[in-house]
């Protein structure tokens, strides 16, 4: 009889939430983040559906910040697989040239990702949306339910949480109400690579460690990805072998210097490592529960 | 513990091979406030070296900012990860960890201690294998203690750590210990029979017998908490059950492929075994095992899989597939025990939306035959459920399922209630044994009173009373709005002067006095047609508030809802489709309103619609909007 290591039950489970809401949602999409996280999510809603297609389009929130990497990667990938994918991109920020470096990390990061996010779930109407977010990557994520829900002015409120016992998702919702859905809950960081590795799924190269030219900005190596980089800060640019442990925003995504070139390194790497995965992010340091202040606010 | 295992640094490719092969534990601490639940998942994350430098830092910097411990690290601070929670020093929502030892992987739920919070307990319970049970030395087995052993052994667990906590506060007594420990056997006896029990004193804030032993306590013979998490079996009841399926999803991306897709809930299967659609019972043989990575020649309980079938039967999302040998049983009416999980409490009679397995059907809840006393684990009498309350009730459905009772196989015995107005998921339940037909339950127990035939419409009733001049477009919106509530599957009646007056009315003219009639005698059926669960749809010009006030008097609270179809009398002598304005104006009509008769214009209605710059479309949809967002439509 077979049996089933930990990642045969994570993965079922996933295929399990990741099929209910196709079932019950009227109108799912999968956001799409070009990450590692969002690779396996999109890996995981192709094996629910085989062998039909996942019955929702993928949609990736763009910044216009983003690495250029992660653009071509997403691009190439959701033609692949067949996937829909809808890009947005808030006009309204662009109109006004909000970026990370005129702007600071908050003001960017809440018109062009939290203000974006928003004004497409409410363009196409979607119900339901599937993020890649894992609960050991912070406390409140820690705290948050599989199926999450928002207020139809996308508001999350930890203090009323639905009950969810056993896998019996309640699905229902009001008037102008979505869903938040994280098949990827109980995963961990050390899950997801070795379930990468398993699966040989297909990431970002940017992962893996190479000579990249960095500069420090605010205490943090980022990447010198295009010339929007101010001129005096771009100027003291050096070649550097890092990789990132998340992607993001190029200006606020910090590098880790590292050798590290295949997933084997990585996965030993980050099991060596002393600091959490969040760390490189500029965005969650600004204070102590600022992420959850974040998602009651409508981001992610 | 991840740094000890040397095998990352000299070959990573092995590590992952021993990691993959790891099982995985899920368990709960529960217990009540302050028993030191946070601080021990704090203390065994610590031990286990599973805390990152950065979250070091930013914890000792939080103790001393808002820790309880003084200058020591507070470890609760690691879990407790809301605002709320922080400010407040306790625990609200479950929180889930994750770490691993060279053994295992583990993910634990911290779970909230106060009563208010038992629906988050319940949560991280439903999906745990074994409850570390937190008890405080100095206070011994609590009300909150008895009914979280209670609650978990409800949910299906059956490893229970008596973690008898804070001893150092209790000079490490042996007693003590021992009296607890007494003290809950005779109260678990009645809990359940296969339940196991290990009893550990420990202190989670001093490290004593979390992850080593300790000289204080001596005496103490049995495992460490670690010891004990490490080596409790994990096996899988569910795989020697017969096996089920609920179908979640059926899989047709052609014309040539029609697989069931689901999670198989226990047993196993194979391609040839024999098999039956349940509740329909067509029997057909399982052709393959399909998955992305190939057909599969044996699944097993928890891996989600698509299956085909030799025969084309009809199945659908919530029918089962479930061996032919041992199928699972039919009924639409079952005696089952709840945990009400919501602030307001059960309304017996009322209709609530149940899911079971992929299944959602509409049940009606009863009064409770008896209450739960978590106490003495003793019958209370209970007219309702309220917040965290435990009882023992009859439901009967719209349609028949398909199930297994709760005990015999808990993933198609157990389903949820969901309030069909808020949407909010209100209880849990289990399936204990289906009721016959013969005994009929549902209209034995309940009144058929007004509630009940609005519960039984999934609405509540409304007398849309509009108002307006001649030509004003009442009917024409009225109809408009009548086809949207239709189409939703909401009962209605539209009620205006072509099927009153030539009927009950047709004695009535057009003096003040039979208006006044007419009005009255209108607003009768309309609260009647209310009194019947339905959505009343009045159009008549209805000129004086007098009359108007008086039907709005009839009717229950909030239930009359005046809107005013407000066109100008120049707009509406313009369109003037009957007629009748020309006719008015040539004295031909007397008495009409507007030109020989005044028109009272509401002061104050729910909805005023202005018909100069939009069509009937649109004002349909902002009284639909209207009674969406004021609950008239429910779910």
């Amino acid at each position: 009889m077979p049996t089933l290591t930990h990642l045969d039950r994570l993965e079922a489970e996933s295929l399990h939430i990741i099929r209910e809401v196709a079932a019950e949602c009227e109108n799912p999409v999968m956001l799409y983040s070009v990450g590692k996280d969002s690779a396996v999510m999109l890996h995981l809603a192709m094996k629910a559906f085989y062998p039909s297609r996942p019955p929702f389009p993928l949609m990736h929130v763009d910044t216009t910040w983003k690495f250029r990497e992660m653009i071509e990667f997403r691009d190439r990938k959701a033609a692949e697989m067949g996937m829909d994918l809808i890009v947005h991109i808030n006009e309204d920020g662009v109109k006004d040239n909000i970026g990370p470096f005129s702007h600071g990390s908050a003001i960017h990061t809440d018109v062009m990702k939290t203000q974006a996010l928003k004004q497409a779930l409410d363009k196409y109407k979607f119900s339901a949306a599937f993020g890649g977010a894992r609960r050991d990557e912070e406390k409140s994520r820690a705290k948050e339910r599989i199926f999450s829900f928002r207020s139809a002015e996308h508001r999350w409120d930890p203090k009323r949480q639905r009950p969810e016992i056993w896998n019996l998702f309640n699905t229902r919702i009001n008037q102008g109400e979505s869903i938040r859905v994280f098949p990827l809950s109980n995963w961990t960081e050390l899950d997801i690579w070795q379930y990468i590795r398993r699966e040989n799924i297909e990431i970002v190269p940017l992962y893996f460690a190479a000579e990249r030219p960095v500069v420090n900005w605010n205490g943090v190596d980022i990447m010198v990805d295009d010339d929007r980089m101010p001129e005096e800060l771009a100027k003291t640019a050096v070649m550097k072998s890092v990789r990132f442990r998340t992607l993001g925003c190029y200006p606020l995504t910090g590098a880790v210097e590292s050798t590290a070139a295949t997933l084997d390194d990585i996965i030993q790497e980050m099991l060596l490592t002393t600091t959490s995965e969040r760390q490189g992010r500029v965005i969650d340091v600004d204070q102590s529960a600022s992420m959850e202040k974040k998602k009651q606010e409508g981001y992610f | 513990m991840r740094l000890t295992d040397d095998l990352i640094a000299t070959d990573i490719a092995a590590y992952l091979e021993k990691h993959e092969n790891k099982s995985l534990l899920r368990f709960i601490t529960c217990g009540s406030v302050d028993d030191g639940k946070s601080t021990l998942i704090g203390r065994l994350l610590y031990d286990s070296k599973m805390i990152f430098e950065d979250q070091l830092a930013s914890l000792e910097a939080d103790s001393k900012k808002v820790g309880t411990q003084g200058e020591n690290i507070d470890f609760a601070l690691l879990v407790d990860g809301l605002a709320a929670e922080r400010e407040q020093g306790i625990t609200i929502d479950v929180a889930y960890r994750f770490f691993a030892t060279d053994k295992r992987k583990f993910i634990v739920a911290d779970t909230p201690g106060h009563e208010q919070y038992t629906r988050n307990m319940a949560t991280g319970a439903s999906t745990a294998d074994v409850a570390i049970l937190m008890i405080d030395a100095r206070k011994g087995i609590l009300t909150q203690t008895r009914r979280h052993a209670f609650i978990t052994t409800l949910l299906g667990i059956r490893r229970l750590v008596l973690a008898v906590n804070k001893m150092d506060l209790v000079d490490y007594d042996e007693t003590v210990f021992n009296d607890i420990v007494d003290d809950f056997y005779a109260f678990a006896d009645e809990l359940a029979t296969d339940l196991e029990i290990q009893p550990i004193p420990m202190s989670a804030l001093a490290g004593v017998n979390i992850t080593n032993h300790s000289d204080e306590t001596g005496w103490y013979e049995g495992p460490t908490l670690m010891d004990y998490l490490e080596n409790v079996p994990v096996g899988d009841h569910r795989l020697n059950a017969a096996f089920r399926m609920p179908v979640q999803w059926v899989n047709r991306p052609n014309l040539d492929f029609r697989g069931f897709s689901g999670q198989i809930a226990s047993g196993t299967v194979k391609p040839g075994d024999r098999v039956k659609s349940m509740p329909s019972g067509k029997q057909s043989t399982v052709e393959r095992i399909v998955t992305a990575d190939g057909d599969l020649s044996e699944a097993i309980a928890g891996q989600s899989v698509t299956l085909t079938l030799a025969d084309e039967i009809d199945a659908s999302r919530g029918d089962a597939i479930v061996t032919a040998d041992d199928p699972t049983e039919v009924s639409d009416q079952f005696q089952v025990r709840v945990l009400w999980m919501n602030e307001a409490p059960l309304l017996p009679g009322r209709r609530y939306l149940l899911k079971i397995g992929a299944k959602t059907v509409t049940a009606t809840v009863n009064a409770p035959k008896y209450g739960i006393d978590v106490n003495t684990l003793s019958d209370v009498p209970a007219k309702t459920l309220e917040l965290n309350q435990i009882g023992v009730t009859t439901i009967s459905l719209d349609q028949p399922i398909t199930f297994d009772p709760y005990d015999i196989n808990r993933n198609l015995g157990g389903f949820i209630l969901i309030d069909r107005m808020s949407n909010d998921t209100v209880g849990l339940g289990l399936i204990d044994f289906a009721l016959r037909r013969a005994s009929n339950i549902h209209w034995q127990s309940m009144d058929v009173d007004r509630n009940a035939l609005a519960e039984q419409k999934g609405q509540k009733p409304a007398v849309l009373w509009f108002t307006g001049l001649s030509g004003s477009g009442k009917s024409t919106i009225a109809n408009a709005l009548q086809k949207r509530l239709f189409a939703l599957g909401k009962h209605t009646f539209s009620l205006d002067g072509d099927n009153v007056r030539h009927g009950l009315n047709r004695d009535l003219g057009f003096t003040d006095a039979d208006r006044v009639e007419n009005i009255r005698r209108v607003a009768n059926v309309a609260k009647l047609m209310s009194d019947a669960g339905l959505i009343t749809i009045v159009s008549f010009i209805s000129p004086f508030r007098a009359e108007r006030r008086m039907a709005r008097n009839m009717m229950a609270d909030g239930e009359f809802i005046e809107i005013h179809i407000d066109t100008p009398l120049d707009v509406a002598e313009q369109r003037d489709v009957k007629g009748l304005y020309k006719k008015a104006r040539a004295g031909e009509i007397q008495n009409f309103t507007g030109i020989s008769s005044p028109y009272e214009a509401p002061e104050n209605p729910e909805l005023r619609i202005d018909t100069v710059n939009r069509n009937p479309d649109d004002a349909a949809e902002e009284i639909l909007d209207y009674l969406k967002e004021h609950g008239f439509l429910g779910a």
